[in-house]
């Protein structure tokens, strides 16, 4: 579905990614996993069509997603991006309708189908009872799941989230991501949290330093030797009793 | 209340509040002769009347040469200022935006009075003044705009300090050319230009601002989402396949036209364009399919009724109406800057 080559990306004379590839297949779940300021937003932002990459190329079914128009790719795909607070308030409900905007005509009025959709985005988030409230007094993980049901307004095939469980309660992050994978959307997310990813996701990519040096399944990317490699800490993988995914537990030795 | 309640309630403010400007002024007159003389001239219009009825005849120069057309031009400037205050706050991201406060209302008065000054194209008359301020009000706002930003982002204190400081230059301009351009008549006329002012304002002079106001804003309103998707921010904007510096561009370009042919007709008001889209936020939300109407008729609603206390209040002295609205938005700006700090600091 969506595969890219070669993507480079320097700024003030500090590379910030450089020769990543990757391919996200229909119906994956993808996690993009690395410590902080190795790049994985900035490559994510290449690969969603807002920043355009110095080198390389991106393909979204085949086609040069810099060659689509932006509101064609934005019919294809949706980001939940980081929550930001907004410089002006709207209620649930407008900020979910504007996730229509790609698939609606300058001048024509919300039809009866957007309106339909906008209110099954926010059921299907939880969110329907907040569609009258205003964005600014919603907790952390409730606006993220209004976020949400905007990216599901546009009606994406393929969904980015770029750390979509920061700063959200261990709970709300587990219900988040597990709302993600019951979309049946594909998903490409960037992850902080190296457990939510080894439960939530099919494949991982590893990244460091603006270079992606592993990927494969959970089991295959999360070893001891990798994470202390990366992230520099000590690492014991094992099975979740619940789950029965890769469990991670770090310490750090005392020297 | 439903947008189109609100409308409808407007509307009506609107034409109480031109008939209470007509009447009101140095010659007091009653709602029932601004009426007989307004019939008059639309009978007229139509073929159905000829001569001026001795009983209308003192009051017609009054009412039809004086005080309408100036009342007019105060609806549309009020209308005009309070959409361009609406877009510029999206652009900006920042409900502290207003055309004066940013600089650009005062940049298109150093283009009018070069204008007026130089007689640069002074053959076209009011087009040439509007152009020269549409020139003057562009430069202002992309200066302001580039100087706000820090790192892709424009903070409130850097955007007002760039916008009062790009006003403060474009003031001195103003005044410097008016003072040294030798014409006695254009000095006097500078604290029009500087404050803002409505008073000989002839018919002839609707056409213009009426016009560019309509095609602004049909052309704005058909951009709506686009400007809601740029409140969201750049970056969420770009996933709904918006452009955000495409349409940036093209908000600067009309928010100039319509800043430029408002100065070029009253000079500086300022203000109108903050505490306008403030109070219509508070009423329909932050959609610009409807703020933007909204706005438009709260703004000549009230640049209608300020006008008519700035003729009035110390009669027969007249008060330039940018004075009014200093007084009216200053303490409002205040109060929105302390409850911004408050908010910032939770």
């Amino acid at each position: 579905m969506l595969r890219a080559q070669g993507l480079d990306f320097s700024a003030g004379g500090k590379t910030i990614v450089r020769g990543a590839a990757l391919h996200v297949d229909a119906g994956e779940c993808v996690g993009l996993i690395g410590p902080n300021g190795c790049g994985k937003s900035t490559l994510l932002r290449m690969l969603y069509r807002v920043l355009p990459p110095q080198r390389g190329q991106v393909w979204f079914e085949g086609q040069d997603i810099w060659r689509m128009d932006a509101r064609a790719f934005a019919r294809q795909a949706a980001v939940l991006a980081q929550a930001s607070a907004p410089a002006f308030d709207s209620t649930a409900r407008e900020a979910v309708m504007l996730g229509r905007l790609p698939h609606q005509g300058r001048f024509a009025a919300d039809s009866a189908q957007d309106q339909h959709i906008v209110d099954k985005s926010l059921k299907r988030v939880g969110a329907a009872s907040l569609a009258q409230q205003s964005m600014a007094t919603l907790s952390g993980g409730e606006r993220q799941r209004v976020l949400l049901a905007r990216a599901l307004a546009q009606q994406p095939r393929l969904l980015f989230l770029d750390e979509p469980t920061n700063h959200l309660d261990v709970r709300y992050q587990l219900e988040l991501m597990r709302l993600v994978r019951s979309l049946g959307v594909t998903v490409l997310v960037v992850l902080h949290e190296l457990n939510i990813a080894a439960q939530f996701c099919d494949r991982l990519y590893l990244m460091q330093a603006g270079a992606l040096v592993a990927s494969g399944t959970p089991r295959e990317v999360l070893t001891p030797e990798a994470i202390h490699g990366v992230f520099g800490v000590r690492a014991a993988v094992d099975d979740h009793p619940a789950t029965g995914r890769p469990r991670i537990a770090y310490w750090i030795d005392h020297d | 209340m439903k947008t189109s309640a609100w409308a409808l309630v407007l509307l009506i403010l609107l034409a109480l509040a031109v008939l209470a400007g007509v009447a009101w002024g140095s010659a007091q007159l009653g709602i029932a002769q601004v009426w007989a003389v307004v019939q008059h001239q639309l009978l007229q219009q139509t073929g159905q009347a000829s001569a001026v009825p001795d009983g209308v005849l003192p009051h017609y120069q009054i009412v039809w040469m004086i005080r309408l057309p100036r009342v007019l031009m105060a609806a549309l400037v009020g209308a005009g200022l309070a959409i361009v205050g609406v877009v510029m706050q999206a652009m900006v991201r920042n409900p502290l935006a207003d055309p004066y406060m940013l600089g650009v209302s005062s940049g298109a008065s150093v283009g009018a009075v070069s204008v007026l000054a130089w007689g640069v194209l002074a053959g076209a008359g009011l087009y040439a003044i509007a152009a020269g301020a549409f020139l003057g009000a562009l430069a202002a706002s992309v200066l302001v705009y580039l100087l706000a930003q820090q790192r892709g982002r424009i903070p409130s204190a850097r955007l007002i300090l760039s916008g009062v400081a790009v006003g403060y230059m474009c003031t001195g301009l103003t005044s410097l050319i008016m003072l040294t351009s030798g014409q006695r008549d254009l000095a006097n006329a500078l604290l029009g230009w500087i404050m803002g002012n409505l008073a000989g304002t002839q018919w002839p002079a609707l056409g213009l601002p009426a016009a560019l106001l309509l095609l602004g804003m049909a052309w704005l309103l058909a951009q709506a989402r686009q400007l809601n998707a740029l409140l969201a921010g750049d970056e969420t904007a770009a996933t709904l396949g918006v452009t955000a510096e495409r349409l940036r561009r093209q908000l600067f370009v009309v928010v100039s036209l319509l800043t430029g042919v408002m100065v070029a007709v009253s000079g500086a008001i300022g203000f109108v364009g903050l505490v306008i889209p403030h109070v219509t936020r508070m009423l329909v939300g932050t959609d610009h399919r409807r703020v933007l109407p909204i706005a438009a008729l709260m703004g000549a609603v009230f640049l209608v009724l300020v006008d008519g206390a700035a003729r009035t209040w110390f009669a027969p002295m007249e008060i330039p109406v940018g004075v009014f609205t200093a007084f009216i938005g200053g303490p409002f700006f205040i109060a929105m800057l302390w409850r911004g700090a408050a908010r910032e600091e939770r």
